[in-house]
């Protein structure tokens, strides 16, 4: 039951099959099995079967709403109204919420069942998952050496690869939706800036921030997205856009596309199997009847260096407010001065830390100039960059990560080359763009790798359309039941 | 008085001001808590103001509207596009860890004010005009050991008005002060009330000899009453004109003014050297006006004090100290012109009635401390008793006595003045009767009077005023005692 797809799982529920409570005692069943993945910070059982059963009411009352019974995850950061959001931060380990996340708001609103909140890298920093507080998140694609699950929506990855929810909200900041989608072998669907809302998640960069799904399949993927996007007026950064019926692309020809393969993508270090998939990838749309385009990105390369100014510069002010005097963790201190630093220093984990400082050098007076500004203007060029690339072309195809998911302790130790991770998923971030990775095969090492797709501004029907092409093409392999 | 003169020669002083004003609306800046004063602590406080994890701002537009309306108020320029930018400190009344600002590109360019002074009209420039939030307010003074933070203030909108280093005087300076309060209140964009903190002012002092470059400033903080500004500014000068006629010099710091002293005291410390980090906000988009919109703001703009001053001296004949007492608010004015609109109208009778209001009606309301908005005297009412002095019908001393029943009993001037039978005696045969009887009385002192003693004039004035119960017209008195005693 728990393979089964969100159009499956409706069906099932709608046909009275099996009850959105025995479904939801599946999934938490799972969960508690799987315990050892460390995929959740929080299991909200009771609530879940509570919700369930409600559910199964309006099941019965024919009030079914569009994700009515759907068992879901929530990544922890965002705010559940009466659940414990932590951020993955000790910061926050004793922090309930008070009020509910835009995003999660419509997906309980849809009838969905909340199973838990994932587990994270601490405020979303980190494309590992091993700088939460709570624990690593274990890939479920680990044979002997255990495996990174990606991040930071690592905890969500693992739970939709491993069955243990029907799929899972995660965010993307930089690529922590699309990376460890790809690590996991599961679908991560980034969508435009300003599609969702980012009330009530937790904020790590405010002008990159983006609400994302994870899922088995591109049209379950498709169907959460509708649930999530919209406009909120509790968001003065979201948009005013129509939400179209995502769904309905999935499957849709892709005869005639224009399909731009960027030289600049093609990076030292890159393993021959990234690019053969990619290359495998391409050839799959060529014959499904797209036009393969080569394409070039000049400021690529500037990316990853701008998006490590412009993401610590507003993380280190967005984390400003965690200073133990109204809520969270405090460490006591003779003085106000005394009390914050003891807070801050023990409430945060290493990489945010290292993230505050470098905002707040790059911010100071004196660097301003040098670093934030000028990162402005290249994000200006780079958004140009992807401008006169979709003149020529609808839609880039480009590898997700330079790698496959890597070994726990056999991850860089050295910070920069650990951001390298990103670098195929930040230049859609810094330009607001939507991507998607698609689980494209299985590398030597019988681990997953994932292929992104990334298109114009609120154009997220044109990614599903093609992903949905893409992975029907790869037959991408299921995750055998290891349990 | 352009320079100040000391042993060691002439100073000239430079002064620039930050006033920071709380704009009028029933919400915050970026959030639907209520502004209301005098609540329990932390009773206006929503997630936002308590900077919970994942709350953002939305920008309340009545607060923009209020902004702009200042702007165009004072002068200045609107600008179609500003953005909001945050200024980053800690500090436990500040629940973000920033404060939500215009710090690069303001919502108001340029402005002036003209006010009044000894001199004629001063012209005082504004920098410029930009909309931020207020921070909470800590109060250390509940417990040895521990601070509490009431955050009702927290997200509050503020403008902050800034000047150029335009005044030169003290008294400049409280000049703008009060013909800025007095716009902001005609605008109804802030009720310009000082002792509940709604305009606070930073001050900028320096000192230099005439003719030389501007010298060294020292800014002194968030002075709330425009007294403590002009004091502040008074013990700036001193202590800068003493460090630089001792060789010393002044250095660039901030202070903070201690109203029990008088004195500034230097505030910051060196590790508290801040760097705000000033960057674009990013959970709010560019502020993007529309024309049309500001146009009808401008629509409602009401006659500001300026013009009502020039008109009142132009409609009414009324001198320009007068137009301007009348003109400083809005209510004092309405009210002048609805009492001389109940009269038949002359020059004379508006001169009188402006003096009448400034000053007796003045005295009433402090006396009961109420605003004239809730005067218990309307202004048909003190239209009528001024042309009752005016034409002689009771005299000004016995209009002061109507004034205290009017209020006290409510009732018209008339009536008050039938009903005493207060009516002022102007019938010559009258008063020459009463006077008669009173020389007659006083036999010996009319001997010294004529012998030269002149000043006994007064005690035949005050004899006869008592007799008649000060209703006798004193013009008439005094002209026909002086025909008495002539003869």
């Amino acid at each position: 039951m728990h393979r089964l797809s969100i159009g499956e799982l409706r069906q099932g529920l709608l046909k009275k099959e099996f009850t959105a409570v025995e479904l939801t005692r599946v999934f938490l069943d799972r969960i508690e099995k799987n315990k050892h993945l460390n995929a959740f910070i929080t299991v909200c059982a009771d609530m879940a079967l509570d919700a369930a059963k409600q559910s199964d009411c309006r099941i019965a009352e024919g009030r079914a709403e569009e994700l009515e019974g759907i068992p879901l995850a929530i990544k922890d950061m965002f705010l559940t109204k009466g659940i414990r959001t932590t951020a993955g931060s000790k910061m926050l380990n004793n922090f309930i919420p008070p009020y509910e996340s835009t995003v999660s708001g419509k997906l309980l609103e849809a009838g969905a069942v909340c199973l838990g909140k994932t587990n994270m890298d601490e405020f979303a920093m980190g494309s590992t998952n091993l700088t939460s507080y709570y624990g690593g998140v274990i890939n479920p694609w680990s044979s002997e050496k255990k495996l990174v699950s990606g991040g930071s929506s690592g905890g969500s990855a693992a739970a939709v690869a491993m069955s243990l929810c029907a799929a899972a909200t995660g965010s993307d900041t930089g690529g922590s939706v699309r990376q460890p989608a790809a690590f996991c072998g599961i679908v991560g669907l980034k969508p435009t800036y300003g599609r969702c809302s980012r009330y009530g998640m937790v904020a790590f960069a405010s002008s990159l921030d983006q609400a994302g799904v994870m899922a088995r399949s591109v049209r379950d993927a498709a169907i959460v997205l509708r649930v999530i996007s919209g406009y909120d007026n509790r968001d003065s950064t979201s948009a005013k856009e129509v939400v179209p019926d995502f769904e309905a692309s999935v499957g849709q020809s892709v005869r005639g596309l224009r399909v731009g393969v960027p030289r600049e993508y093609r990076v030292d270090g890159m393993s021959e199997e990234i690019v053969r998939f990619w290359e495998k990838g391409a050839a799959f749309l060529r014959d499904a009847g797209a036009e393969i385009v080569e394409v070039s990105l000049p400021y690529t390369k500037y990316a990853l260096p701008t998006y490590y100014v412009i993401a610590p510069s507003e993380a280190s002010s967005n984390l400003a407010r965690y200073d133990g005097v109204r809520y969270g963790f405090r460490a006591n201190g003779i003085s106000l001065n005394e009390m914050y630093e003891n807070t801050r220093s023990d409430g945060f984990g290493e990489e945010v830390k290292r993230r505050i400082l470098i905002g707040t050098y790059v911010l100071s007076a004196g660097y301003y100039g040098a670093y934030y500004i000028r990162a402005l203007k290249v994000r200006k060029l780079i958004r140009q960059d992807f401008a006169s690339a979709f003149q020529k072309v609808d839609i880039l195809l480009v590898p997700t990560t330079p790698s496959s998911a890597f070994a726990i302790g056999e991850e860089p130790k050295d910070p920069v080359t650990m951001y390298l991770n990103d670098v195929f998923t930040v230049p859609a971030s810094i330009a607001g763009l939507p991507g998607i990775s698609v689980p494209i095969g299985l590398d030597e090492q019988q681990r997953p790798l994932g292929l992104q797709l990334i298109t114009t501004h609120f154009n997220e029907e044109l990614l599903i359309r093609v992903g949905s092409v893409l992975e029907e093409a790869a037959c991408f392999p299921c995750l055998k039941d290891v349990v | 008085m352009r320079y100040i003169e000391t042993t060691s020669g002439q100073w000239e002083v430079v002064i620039g001001l930050e006033v920071h004003a709380q704009i009028i609306s029933k919400s915050k800046l970026f959030s639907n808590a209520s502004t209301r004063f005098g609540v329990n602590p932390n009773e206006n406080v929503t997630f936002l103001d308590a900077a919970l994890p994942g709350t953002l701002p939305a920008i309340n537009s009545f607060c923009i509207d209020q902004a702009i309306k200042t702007g165009l108020g004072l002068n200045g320029t609107v600008n179609l596009i500003s953005y909001f930018d945050r200024k980053n400190y800690f500090y436990a009344d500040l629940p973000h860890g920033y404060q939500i600002t215009q710090f690069y590109h303001p919502l108001i360019s340029g402005g002036y004010i003209e006010t009044e002074t000894e001199d004629g009209v001063k012209r005082i420039n504004i920098n410029h005009i930009h909309i931020e939030q207020d921070a909470g307010k800590s109060i250390h003074d509940q417990s040895p050991a521990k601070s509490f933070i009431d955050l009702n203030r927290a997200g509050v909108a503020l403008i902050e008005i800034v000047t150029e280093p335009d005044m030169r005087s003290a008294e400049d300076a409280a000049n703008f002060l009060r013909a800025l309060r007095s716009i902001l209140r005609y605008l109804r964009t802030c009720d310009g009330n000082m002792d509940e903190g709604s305009m606070r002012a930073d001050v900028n002092v320096s000192v230099h000899r005439p003719e030389t470059e501007y010298g060294t400033r020292a800014e002194v903080k968030n002075i709330n009453s425009i007294r403590f500004i002009v004091a502040a500014i008074n013990f700036e000068v001193n202590r800068q004109v003493e460090l630089l006629e001792s060789g010393r010099k002044v250095i660039q710091e901030t202070r903070l003014f201690d109203s029990a002293t008088g004195k500034t005291k230097s505030m910051r410390y060196k590790e508290d050297a801040h760097d705000y980090r000033y960057f674009q906000e990013p959970d709010l988009p560019p502020l993007i006006l529309d024309p049309v919109r500001i146009e009808a703001l401008r629509e409602t703009i009401p006659e500001l004090p300026s013009e009502k001053t020039r008109r009142l001296q132009r409609d009414y004949g009324l001198p320009r100290d007068d137009a301007v007492l009348i003109a400083c608010e809005e209510e004092v004015a309405d009210f002048f012109e609805k009492a001389l609109a109940s009269v038949e109208f002359n020059k004379a009778l508006a001169k009188i009635l402006s003096n009448w209001i400034t000053v007796e009606l003045f005295a009433l309301l402090n006396k009961y401390s109420k605003t004239i908005a809730v005067s218990r005297i309307s202004p048909k009412d003190m239209g009528e008793l001024v042309s009752l002095i005016k034409t002689d019908v009771i005299s000004g001393k016995i209009a002061k006595d109507v004034l205290a029943l009017m209020w006290t009993e409510q009732k018209s001037p008339s009536a008050i003045v039938k009903e005493m039978g207060w009516t002022q005696i102007t019938s010559v045969e009258t008063i020459r009767n009463s006077l008669k009887e009173v020389l007659e009385d006083h036999a010996d002192k009319v001997t010294e009077y004529k012998s030269g003693k002149e000043k006994l004039f007064g005690f035949f004035i005050g004899q006869a005023m008592k007799k008649t119960m000060g209703k006798a017209n004193p013009q008439v008195l005094n002209d026909v005692l002086r025909e008495l005693l002539s003869e």
